[in-house]
């Protein structure tokens, strides 16, 4: 199979760390050939944030360049747009409508821009948007948003839930599983 | 077994299975997690060092007693180390040393791109390049090997994007050398210069003889291909991205030790195809190499010295047709990093900033008081340069320049290489004042230990510093500590200081928001009848404070409480969460 390549973006301290290694997990256990990459230090702190996801059956390159993302998973509405020339022209993007100022935003040096899933839509790209947020925090808690877009992410897949179920079961700790089944069956069925 | 690892935590399960018995490190992004893993293993000894220099002379010395040992790293971590490094290169090993050094091309989180690889040449030691998580385990074990074999310290190079990269290893079990005894060996490990005299040509033999094992190492491996118009030499994350663009079209040599190269096999490489490329991230360090050699080629004239590469930078050179996606016709605002809400930086550096002080800083995630708006920061260099930076600014312009110039400097870097220059200053006399942001922990890299912190590696409890004692047994006669959180109490301490007719230390104490024994206040909320939307809460730069309709907002999902916005608001607009 070609390779697969999924970004998954948001800002620093969103847990996207988990999302990605959940992902990780889950595509090994298919078989496939798979490498993730990450961002540490100090980007971290609040900073723009992409982790890439690639599988397939021989996965070279740890990173997905512009034009390449067959997915582009977004915790924040303007960190979708920022990525937007990462995705495939087919591409399909997932995104919470989770909007978080930058600090240029803060301060007034910038502006947040308005209608971005429009906007995005206009360029012909698909983008499925909910409101990610609320979602996690009816399973229990905000911190779960990562799960709730891998429950919506795995309409896409094409692998059963159980496989997920298990991907998250290895993933996450034992304390927040059913909190965490509950984010994911709410993403996907939202 | 067959597991997704990260590259650093691949390297740790190496030095797991070749026998590792004592680590020694300083954390630096991005080769922290390497001893963070190995620490997870309870055969092998690990801690962090106060500094890179120190972790390689303990893993010295652990080799000395005849222990298989490892020191990791980032590449301006092997500055402050190269001391030891060179004469180690002398010394030999008695057990293998191996030492981790993670290069951050892009610098992701770094102050500049050095290319690690020339410390390979320099100091004539050989340094193994692993492409991903599975060759990064293989080239841990391996380097042990070789270290014991050819008597040397061995160089094993990450990057960024292997380092941070999770790809498949499999693992196996751990395997324990035979055992090595220490012996004494006066005219091996007394390297004054009638010893050394009789070690140089040993390294020099050692190094011919490790470009003899290259040219036979089946880590330096030629892959074929169809197409003999080109031939491309590279290693690390580059070879991921040719075989990405190029797949088998054209014939490769991929190194996996870059230092030394062999000659032989470059050579008849270069020969068998029409045009040779190198391919390598940074410095053209094989490139100058193959130069060396007599060989043409093409290398830094197409891929820049500066950045990361990537498969679509290789496609680019190489005339491969690359989509490159769409943009949207709209201005995407910037999101670089902030310091989080409930940073105890803050409020330290808005009291710099009021004070319109000149602030010489350092190496942590303090570094962000150079972002606007605070903006309070005016110098940068490398661990610990602060302090000493701050006495030759004071004795180079004196009164002028000493009643408003500060240093700042974190409790892990004040640890790491502060404190020779605090001696200057206490020493020498300068009029100077120096503060330590004593977050209580290594915040930048994640939550490392260090020695003020009074817990080791495993967080179990551990020999603290007294940073006060310290100060004052170095001479500072004034010592004061401040809560970051209390403005005023800031603002009269620093100004306090600032004035005095001697050299002081400032202890700004609390510790990193982040920690998980840190309990926060609830959420702060703006009473709109009180605000005036006069944004004197917005000076901090906090990202839960915000202006929206022309009042003041709090994000409650980000604030902790700390009151900071609060002292900042002259018409008690910002109060603690009142009970709807």
């Amino acid at each position: 199979m070609e390779t697969k390549n999924v970004m998954i973006v948001g800002v620093g301290g969103q847990g996207s760390l988990l999302a990605s290694k959940l992902l990780g997990r889950l595509l090994m256990d298919q078989g496939y050939d798979v490498k993730v990459s990450e961002v540490h230090g100090m980007s971290q702190r609040g900073g723009s944030v992409v982790t890439y996801v690639r599988y397939g059956d021989r996965v070279y390159s740890p990173v997905i360049d512009k034009g390449e993302a067959d997915f582009i998973v977004s915790f924040e509405l303007l960190e979708a747009a920022r990525w937007l020339p990462y995705l495939k022209r087919d591409g399909q993007i997932v995104t919470s409508t989770q909007q978080i100022d930058p600090m240029p935003v803060i301060t007034g040096a910038a502006e947040y821009p308005e209608d971005l899933v429009e906007k995005i839509r206009a360029t012909g790209a698909r983008v499925d948007a909910l409101d990610c947020l609320a979602l996690a925090e009816k399973a229990g808690s905000s911190k779960a948003v990562n799960i709730v877009l891998m429950g919506r992410l795995s309409h896409y897949f094409g692998i059963d839930d159980d496989k997920w179920l298990r991907a998250i079961e290895a993933t996450v700790p034992a304390k927040f599983l059913e909190l965490n089944k509950r984010a994911f069956a709410l993403g996907r069925d939202a | 077994m067959r597991q997704l690892t990260l590259g650093n935590a691949a390297v740790a399960r190496g030095l797991y299975e070749a026998g590792c018995s004592v680590i020694s490190s300083y954390p630096g992004t991005p080769s922290t997690e390497i001893t963070e893993e190995a620490a997870k293993y309870d055969e092998i000894y690990c801690e962090w060092a106060p500094n890179e220099k120190v972790a390689m002379e303990t893993v010295f010395g652990a080799s000395l007693a005849g222990k298989r040992s490892f020191c990791g790293m980032k590449h301006v971590g092997l500055n402050v180390a190269a001391d030891p490094l060179f004469t180690m290169s002398y010394t030999g090993v008695n057990a293998g040393i191996v030492i981790g050094v993670a290069d951050d091309a892009g610098m992701h989180s770094s102050q500049n791109e050095q290319d690690s690889r020339h410390y390979a040449r320099a100091a004539k030691l050989p340094m193994l390049e692993p492409s991903d998580s599975a060759e990064a385990l293989h080239f841990a074990k391996l380097a042990f090997d070789l270290s014991e074999r050819f008597d040397t310290p061995v160089l094993l190079k990450m990057c960024t994007r292997v380092a941070h990269s999770q790809s498949i290893v499999e693992t196996s079990q751990r395997v324990m050398p035979a055992e090595r005894r220490y012996e004494k060996n006066i005219a091996k490990y007394v390297m004054m210069p009638g010893n050394a005299i009789r070690r140089h040509p040993i390294v020099e033999e050692r190094v011919r003889k490790l470009a003899l094992w290259a040219e036979t190492a089946d880590i330096n491996r030629l892959e074929p291909g169809e197409d003999h118009k080109l031939g491309i030499i590279t290693s690390s994350t580059s070879y991921q991205y040719v075989k990405e663009v190029c797949g088998d079209k054209y014939p490769i040599l991929k190194l996996g030790m870059v230092w030394p190269m062999p000659e032989k096999k470059i050579r008849e490489f270069a020969a068998s195809v029409s045009l040779l490329c190198v391919v390598e991230e940074l410095d053209g360090f094989i490139e100058a190499y193959c130069r060396e050699l007599g060989l043409s080629l093409v290398g830094k004239d197409y891929f820049p010295p500066e950045g990361e590469l990537s498969q679509t930078a290789v496609a680019e050179k190489l005339g491969i047709p690359h989509d490159s996606g769409v943009s949207l016709d709209e201005i995407i605002p910037n999101r670089p990093p902030v310091m989080c809400a409930g940073c105890p930086h803050r409020g330290l550096f808005y009291t710099l900033s009021r004070n319109k002080c000149t602030v010489l800083g350092d190496i942590g995630c303090y570094t962000l008081g150079a972002v606007a708006p605070l903006a309070a920061m005016e110098m940068t260099l490398c661990m610990g340069a602060s302090v000493s930076a701050l006495h030759g600014f004071n004795k180079a312009l004196g009164a002028e320049a000493e009643g408003r110039t500060v240093a700042v400097i974190g409790d892990s870097t004040f640890m790491h290489s502060g404190m020779t220059g605090l001696a200057n200053i206490a020493y020498n006399q300068s009029n100077s004042t120096v503060i330590i942001l004593d977050n209580s922990i290594t915040g930048m890299t994640g939550h490392q230990q260090n020695p003020t912190t009074g817990y080791n590696i495993k967080g179990d409890p551990a020999g603290k510093i007294d940073l006060e004692a310290l100060c004052r047994a170095m001479g500072f006669d004034r010592v004061r500590v401040v809560d970051p959180y209390d403005l005023a109490a800031c603002d009269k301490v620093l100004k306090e200081e600032l004035a005095a007719p001697e050299p002081s230390v400032i202890i700004s104490r609390r510790p990193c928001a982040l920690l998980k024994y840190v309990k926060h206040k609830p959420p702060l909320s703006v009473d709109s009848e009180k605000c005036v939307g006069c944004k004197s809460c917005m000076h901090i730069g906090c990202p839960a404070v915000s202006i929206k309709d022309g009042k003041a907002r709090v994000d409650a999902t980000l604030c902790v409480g700390c009151g900071v916005c609060q002292q900042l608001c002259k018409f008690g607009a910002l109060g603690e969460n009142k009970e709807e």
